[in-house]
């Protein structure tokens, strides 16, 4: 079994390492999983050839990383996207560093529609801004709500004040 | 169940007498119609408080009523984080008078161990809360002892009235039983 996952990965990384050369900065085995780095002018690039050309028919997530705290990282921040091919039964993950002062990243909302909310998600998590995306608003946290609470500098015991209540018609008209 | 022996006398002619608002208070302490407002595991304690093992319709209120409208007891029974504050508020305002709020569980009460940037500490921020029950959830019991403590307070009320802080008044008196 874990041989024949062994066999996938090393695949998938040869045909993508074949079709991609350059784009894709380093291949990783993360968990068991296999993990792409790739640059932020590459990212959309990348994603719709895991998508139309490797069969990866599902987003499960798109996650952030503050990696301030570690001891090394590349930039401050990185976007995880978990993709899945429910044909293959194969997960991989596509990393991408995001510098600090350059937070746009362009959107895979046009490749998965699951990508909206995880998107908007990470948007005010982070505070990712994801260029394309149809209704980029704050997901969980309220409206009024101000700064980025999973960024290790905001202190997450602080909450805020927020009163007004939102509509949910611009999200019900998608 | 019944009203306090003071407030009515009986004649030989079999008939009770006693005053409007003694009467109309034991009629609303006994038919409350709870609205539970349940957004985590308290909610599913409040369950079993309904179900026969415990029978909330012990003590009349096993009117469970979705709408605010209809209901005079808002349970709050779980976690309320910011963005969920403006509808408990606006669910209590639609609440017609005279109303009680029961704060049930740790969560509502005070944040629980959601000490974080989304959880509100403790619903009294928002709405005024006539009793707290403690608890991670707590148990039935600690549910109906909350109703019985809501009905000593509707049976203490002169008239209706409301936004006023009487939780004083729960303090036990010499003559309770």
């Amino acid at each position: 079994m874990a041989n024949s996952e062994q066999q996938k990965h090393d695949s998938l990384a040869e045909r993508v390492s074949a079709r991609l050369g350059a784009r894709v900065l380093e291949t990783d085995r993360s968990y068991g999983d296999l993990v792409f780095v790739v640059e932020k002018a590459a990212v959309h690039e990348v994603l719709s050839y895991l998508k139309n050309d490797e069969k990866f028919d599902l987003l499960l997530d798109v996650a952030g990383v503050d990696c301030v705290k570690l001891p090394e990282y590349r930039e401050r921040f990185e976007l995880e996207y978990i993709l899945y091919a429910t044909g293959v039964d194969h997960r991989v993950r596509v990393r991408v560093p995001v510098p600090e002062f350059a937070l746009d990243v362009p959107t895979a909302t046009d490749l998965w529609r699951a990508a909206n909310w995880a998107e908007r998600e990470a948007h005010e998590m982070f505070g990712f801004v994801f260029t394309g995306h149809p209704c980029l608003k704050r997901l969980l946290t309220h409206q009024q709500f101000e700064g980025h609470p999973l960024r290790k500098d905001y202190p997450v015991m602080q909450g805020q004040w927020c009163a007004t209540t939102s509509s949910l018609e611009e999200e019900l008209e998608e | 169940m019944g009203m306090k022996t003071d407030t009515y006398t009986k004649n030989e002619t079999g008939l009770i007498t006693t005053r409007v608002d003694a009467m109309i208070n034991w009629a609303r302490k006994n038919s409350l119609w709870p609205l539970p407002f349940g957004t985590a595991c308290c909610a599913i304690e409040f369950m079993s408080v309904v179900s026969s093992p415990f029978d909330i319709s012990r003590f009349g209120a096993e009117l469970v009523r979705f709408s605010p409208r209809q209901a005079d007891l808002l349970l709050v029974a779980g976690t309320i984080n910011y963005k969920l504050a403006p509808v408990l508020k606006r669910i209590y305002d639609q609440m017609p008078e005279p109303k009680y709020v029961i704060s049930m569980g740790a969560c509502a009460s005070s944040g629980g161990f959601y000490d974080n940037y989304a959880t509100v500490q403790g619903i009294e921020q928002i709405v005024p809360v006539d009793v707290f029950i403690p608890g991670c959830p707590p148990r039935p019991e600690a549910i109906l002892d909350a109703l019985l403590k809501i009905q000593k307070l509707i049976d203490r009320e002169p008239s209706p009235k409301r936004g006023v802080d009487r939780r004083h008044e729960l303090a036990e008196k010499p003559g309770d039983e």
